[in-house]
């Protein structure tokens, strides 16, 4: 493959990477809202598994535990709450950032406490979108630009 | 062992007990024959050049001490999982074994170093010492009966179905830490009865179910050990790299380093750069995942291999990172009916849905170019294009994974038995996820790389049969199948 190729097409690649990675993308905007959620927190799950919100809504978790000391950490947040048993605590912040973020228990409470997990989805989880398009640009790139030829091993 | 290349040396190789010289194997370098000295065919950069380097991995002296630390290490293990607090997460037995070395396995010695870990792994040294009847040369009158490894077993489904088995029980074996004790003391006695009863390493070589999984990965890494000159191997008749001799062992891994073509089962041990009289061996450095490019020695166990790690790699993060509790609970709640619809379920999806899928999409490719290549070999060279994926997916998982739970490391590391210690100030640091919000990035830019990386080895794979338009047709399923597992993994990491 002729050297020229190779530069101009991983020149077209970068460009296109960068597009697909960092180009704002056209979004409904929605007003924020106060969000409220109940979160039931048991060994080793939160019901409901997985919450959403929208960009800047300001959102409030009210966290029971139904049986032993369990904690509630938002990822991407760094704020969290600990729940006695039948007692409710609350944690509030406002979901400035858009995507996917885990929700961990804080407070050792059994065996499988470190996947004593959950999700709270806030807006359009752009990452996923974005790291799709990357992948097949990239793979589309790879086998279009990869020599063919054997290498010693 | 048949040691490929060995030609007429062959039935004395099975003869000669292992580790031990030749009859003539006892030979001075100032009296060595002249061979052939033709140019070299490597160019690569061979780290033995630099001297500092060359006489660390050609002394046994700091691989000893490093071996030394981490048994000592290994034995701490095992002892906090036994005696220490039974909470998982605050036992060091398991954050050492499943937190610190899982990181450092995964994000660091098996992309860059391969079986680099194999060369300092305690769990086989033991056993290797009572086989060499000495800590640091091996001697002729060393232990145990030096057996032949079984012909018929002489691959790696064992270690396959011994890797399954632990990943059904991984939920357990993770978070208790009496149970990582007992699994860890099982290793280690199974790889010291091993050692007693075959030749060389057989543990590693056809059991150690984590060995199974470095072997495939390290295929992948820019380090590997090969020779220099294949005709001064040729020529040189002793064959003091398999053999042994005054300098050191032969290779405990059973391999001949002349015809060594891939990494899946060189241990980095450097026995065979101790004992080579011609300085024929290099520690080369390579580009990423060359083993790939060679069609050579691509093998049915190996490829299912590949699916187990990769639909483990699935498997793992749908327990361990998703939010599914009654998953969790079937995967933790061993002997009941859920764990076994759970252990049934994860079996089927590893060894019969990916492969099923995968043989489908290979099918696709097949008639799209009317290959006339067996079924069967298209499928399993194909297998290998998934190598680069897994081995990215495990890493998408463990980052996930590590930096919520590495901070679990610092209390434990100052009170490593629960006895009230508070060595480096750290006993009572409070747990603390770190780079949560660039974990979900880094995940989907190693995935992306995983992706593009198997998509151009299905490319090359095929191109070994067509030119490239025809190959880029082949491929094309294998390469569609690819992405739909990025896609799953993408939906549980980062979704």
């Amino acid at each position: 493959m002729k050297r020229s190729r190779v530069i101009t097409t991983a020149l077209v690649f970068a460009l296109g990477a960068g597009v697909v990675a960092f180009a704002p993308l056209p979004g409904a905007s929605v007003k924020p809202a106060n969000r409220r959620f109940r979160v039931e927190a048991s060994s080793f799950k939160y019901a409901p598994a997985t919450i959403k919100a929208n960009v800047g809504d300001h959102v409030t978790i009210d966290l029971v535990s139904t049986d032993v000391v369990h904690g509630l950490y938002v990822d991407g947040y760094d704020v969290s709450v600990t729940a006695d048993p039948g007692r409710t605590a609350s944690l509030s912040f406002v979901a400035n950032r858009a995507g996917m973020f885990r929700l961990r228990c804080s407070v050792t409470c059994g065996a499988m406490h470190p996947f004593m997990l959950g999700k709270l989805h806030v807006g359009r989880n752009d990452l996923l979108w974005r790291a799709l398009a990357l992948a097949l640009l990239a793979g589309l790139v790879g086998v279009s630009l990869a020599p063919m030829r054997g290498v010693r091993t | 062992m048949t040691a490929p290349g060995l030609g007429v040396s062959k039935r004395l190789v099975a003869t000669t007990p292992a580790g031990m010289g030749s009859p003539s194997g006892r030979q001075g370098r100032a009296e060595l024959p002249q061979l052939p000295s033709a140019p070299s065919t490597e160019s690569r950069l061979d780290l033995l050049r630099w001297p500092l380097l060359r006489a660390v991995l050609r002394s046994r002296w700091p691989q000893l001490l490093v071996r030394v630390a981490a048994l000592a290490g290994f034995l701490v293990a095992v002892l906090a999982g036994l005696l220490g607090t039974p909470v998982g997460n605050h036992n060091f037995g398991i954050v050492l074994v499943w937190i610190a070395w899982w990181t450092i396995m995964m994000l660091v010695a098996l992309p860059f170093f391969g079986r680099g870990w194999c060369s300092i792994c305690p769990i086989p040294v033991p056993g290797e010492w009572l086989q060499h009847g000495a800590l640091l040369n091996p001697r002729r009158d060393g232990m145990g009966f030096r057996r032949a490894w079984p012909a018929r077993l002489k691959n790696i489904w064992l270690q396959n179905g011994a890797f399954s088995g632990v990943a059904v029980c991984s939920a357990v074996v993770l978070t208790q830490p009496r149970i990582t004790a007992v699994v860890l003391l099982a290793f280690l006695f199974v790889a010291i009865g091993t050692s007693l009863i075959y030749e060389r390493r057989a543990f590693c070589r056809y059991l150690c179910p984590v060995g199974g999984f470095i072997g495939l990965y390290s295929q992948l890494a820019p380090v590997a050990i090969r020779v220099k000159n294949k005709a001064t191997c040729a020529a040189h008749t002793d064959k003091s790299c398999y053999r042994g001799s005054a300098d050191g062992a032969g290779c405990p891994w059973l391999l001949y380093p002349g015809a060594l073509t891939k990494n899946t089962y060189c241990g980095m041990c450097m026995e065979c750069v101790r004992t080579c009289p011609y300085d024929n061996i290099a520690v080369t450095l390579r580009p990423f995942g060359a083993d790939l490019r060679s069609p050579a020695g691509r093998r049915l166990d190996e490829a299912f291999k590949g699916f187990i790690m990769l639909g483990a790699a699935m498997v793992y993060s749908a327990v361990m990172l998703g939010p599914w509790g009654d998953l969790k609970m079937a995967a933790y709640d061993i002997g009941s009916a859920r764990w076994f619809a759970y252990a049934l379920g994860v079996l089927v999806f590893i060894n019969g849905v990916l492969p099923g899928l995968f043989l489908g999409a290979v099918s696709a490719g097949r008639a799209l170019v009317a290959s006339t290549q067996p079924v069967k070999r298209s499928f399993v060279s194909f297998a290998y294009a998934l190598v680069p994926l897994g081995l990215m997916a495990w890493i998408a998982f463990s980052l996930s994974f590590v930096f919520a739970s590495i901070s679990y490391l610092w209390p434990t590391m100052s009170d490593p038995f629960g006895l009230g210690w508070d060595l480096f100030g750290t006993a009572h640091a409070s747990w603390q996820p770190y780079l949560t919000r660039s974990v979900p990035t880094m995940q989907a830019i190693v995935l992306v790389g995983g992706f593009a990386w198997s998509a151009v080895t299905a490319h090359r794979i095929a191109a070994e049969e067509h030119e490239q338009r025809m190959a880029l047709r082949q491929a094309a399923p294998v390469i569609a199948y690819c992405f739909l597992i990025t896609v799953c993994l993408m939906g549980l990491l980062i979704a």
